[in-house]
């Protein structure tokens, strides 16, 4: 466990040592964000109506941003040599590292999503059922993302590939987030959607770090 | 300790070598010869388990490796410099040592990289020092981490003259520690004794 | 017992499978035309016609097979990926990739087809009906898992990466489809059924059932035609690739 909070130490020291990194996907989450009422028209009834789609569509692009680092950095240098290497077992050192990127790419989106939820003329009550689905939706996308980019660490092509491969399996994840803020505002109650999406982070906090790990060793042979 | 017997390892259609063998016994070491392109850095990350052999089989302490037993007491450093250029040396020593599950106060830390030459030198990022000094810091593991078996790859690349003498010391004092070391280059290495094992 | 291991393990060989694949291809075909003939014979001739749906119906004899198929060739695509990975043998790995491409062929077509009969039958060619999506996703995954294989140069790699995204895959696809379903049912009520069309008449499931009987046995014998061709490609270096090609 102590390896684990090691990890995530440094990659926000890291992180904190090189800001851009991370400030580029949120302004990337807010800017598609602000877009979309520019490109369909300011009418308050349709903007209310598309406004979880479009936010979580946007969170699930900003996240992508940011995984081709995930493991290429620590790949170049040869760190994630040593991890492989290191005395402690490489699956917690994996989770810390996802850990640390859903702090530096999920956590903010969760927290901004509020206020841009305002540009769409959200209610308060669905602002907190948005916030929530995103707060139980933003790691299970950091997870299966790690999956991908363990999977293309070092190929050629590595981040148009990664979409590819992760688009797909961030579908449910998207259906059920959505859905719980669009539930709600129909009067249906977000309830389900928010089980849902917490017994699929409860699968993927089990078995993503696992086959993260798996495809690392691959990657690094 | 650890006994190597019939290794094989091919890249792609080319198979490297075949049939390698060899044991060590504490406070022996091993000098891994050959041209570029022989398999040296193959064999060795064979050997620490980043990949597997077609063939053979590694044993440490009469078990099968890779075990978690055997990478406590290895320690591996290769071609990369494997530290972060956005650290300071100490800090790049201290996290490190945290991710193994090893605790390290700043005093020990501080103590190997003036041993490696690196007074002065242990709070600016690594980005500026110079490749000789990387090699250094990475090289100050050595001294933080405790390990019995050294798998070093052409870990005297970079270094200048003084810097070559002190690896080749602290390699001694492991060796008379009961260590053992593993270590490929094509110079001659300033480390009396030694198997040779020739790809 | 101890024999069937032994032939087992025999075949598992990228060597000693490759002749018998060339064996078994033409059966594997033949079925295919018998198959295909009394299927189409069936579906064009036998089965009456749809009282609601008219003519245009006929499609599903290609399509729902197609389906079918692409759904299945993904659990066999990730069986043999996982079984490579877990036992280490090269020629699953191979079979794995040479069903890729058909599997996603079949993915296609059903799309394809699905299309030309929602065109008459809803007047779109594409609505967001739950099979239609989860089959574009499936088609996806399919086409992530080869272009995966493609960018990896060392095969031995690809081949367990690419398992690796089968068994992630195979995971996902019954959360995707429920997703989906329950998306669908949410957002537009009941649609028509593409299966379930009322009271299939028995020759309609017969011709479905051989076109699904062809489909198969077509799936087979293309992908050992693939593995064969991926067994020279990879063995080039080797002895027995050169006297086999002489």
């Amino acid at each position: 466990m102590n390896a684990l909070l090691a990890t995530v130490r440094r990659d926000l020291l890291l992180a904190l040592r090189r800001k851009s990194e991370v400030l580029t996907a949120v302004f990337f989450f807010v800017i598609v964000t602000s877009l979309f009422p520019l490109g369909i028209g300011p009418e308050p009834v349709l903007l209310k109506k598309i406004a979880p789609g479009i936010l979580w569509v946007a969170a699930l692009l900003a996240t992508l941003l940011g995984l081709p680092r995930l493991f290429a950095a620590d790949h170049v240098d040869g760190t994630l040599e040593q991890m492989v290497l290191s005395p402690s077992p490489l699956g917690l050192l994996v989770a810390g590292k996802i850990l640390a990127h859903w702090l530096l790419c999920g956590l903010p989106l969760v927290l901004l999503a509020p206020v841009l939820g305002l540009q769409f003329d959200l209610d308060a009550s669905a602002l907190v059922i948005l916030t929530l689905a995103l707060l139980l939706g933003t790691p299970l996308l950091s997870l299966i993302g790690a999956i991908g980019a363990a999977l293309t660490l070092g190929v050629r092509g590595g981040g148009v590939l990664l979409a590819l491969l992760v688009l797909p399996l961030y579908i449910p994840a998207l259906i059920f987030g959505a859905g719980a803020v669009e539930a709600h505002i129909a009067g249906l109650g977000a309830g389900g959607h928010l089980s849902l999406l917490a017994a699929m982070l409860a699968l993927a906090v089990f078995f993503a770090p696992w086959a993260t790990t798996a495809a690392l060793r691959i990657a690094l042979e | 300790m650890l006994n190597v017997s019939g290794l094989a390892c091919s890249r792609g259609e080319r198979r490297l070598f075949a049939d390698v063998g060899f044991s060590l016994a504490a406070g022996e070491w091993l000098h891994v010869q050959g041209e570029n392109g022989a398999g040296k850095t193959s064999l060795m990350r064979l050997l620490v388990g980043l990949s597997p052999a077609d063939a053979g089989e590694i044993r440490w302490r009469d078990e099968p490796t890779p075990s978690p037993e055997f990478r406590r007491e290895l320690i591996y450093l290769g071609h990369h410099a494997a530290v972060k250029e956005d650290l300071t040396p100490l800090e790049n020593l201290r996290l490190a040592a945290a991710l193994d599950g090893i605790a390290l106060d700043e005093r020990a830390s501080l103590a190997a990289l003036i041993r490696l030459g690196l007074r002065g030198r242990e709070d600016l990022p690594v980005c500026v020092l110079s490749a000789g000094q990387k090699r250094r810091v990475l090289l100050a593991r050595l001294l933080t981490r405790p390990a019995l078996l050294w798998v070093l790859d052409e870990a005297f690349n970079a270094l200048d003259a003084p810097a070559v003498k002190l690896l080749g010391e602290l390699i001694a004092e492991h060796l008379s520690a009961g260590g053992m070391a593993i270590l490929t280059s094509h110079q001659a290495l300033p480390v009396p004794g030694g198997k040779a094992l020739v790809l | 017992m101890r024999q069937s291991v032994i032939h087992w393990f025999r075949f598992a060989s990228p060597q000693s499978f490759y002749p018998l694949a060339g064996r078994m291809i033409p059966w594997f075909w033949a079925a295919t035309a018998a198959f295909g003939i009394a299927g189409l014979w069936i579906s064009f001739f036998v089965a009456p016609t749809d009282a609601q749906q008219g003519e245009g119906y006929r499609i599903i004899f290609i399509h729902v097979p197609a389906s079918w198929m692409s759904m299945f060739l993904y659990l066999v695509m990730a069986f043999w990926a996982g079984l490579g990975l877990a036992l280490n043998t090269r020629l699953s790995g191979m079979m794995a990739q040479a069903l890729a491409p058909t599997g996603a062929l079949m993915a296609a077509l059903s799309l394809w087809t699905g299309a030309l009969w929602g065109k008459p039958m809803w007047g779109a060619w594409w609505v967001w009906d739950a099979r239609l999506t989860s089959e574009l996703l499936l088609l996806f995954l399919y086409l992530g898992f080869m272009a995966l294989q493609a960018a990896i140069d060392d095969p031995r790699r690809a081949d367990k990466a690419g398992a690796i995204l089968a068994l992630v895959g195979v995971v996902n696809i019954p959360i995707i489809y429920f997703s989906v379903k329950w998306w669908n049912t949410l957002h537009q009520g009941s649609t028509i059924n593409l299966t379930k069309a009322p009271s299939m008449a028995q020759t309609m499931l017969w011709g479905m059932l051989l076109m699904a009987l062809c489909f198969w046995m077509y799936s087979i014998a293309v992908a050992l035609t693939r593995v064969r061709a991926i067994i020279l490609e990879r063995e080039r270096h080797t002895e027995w690739v050169k006297h086999a090609l002489e």
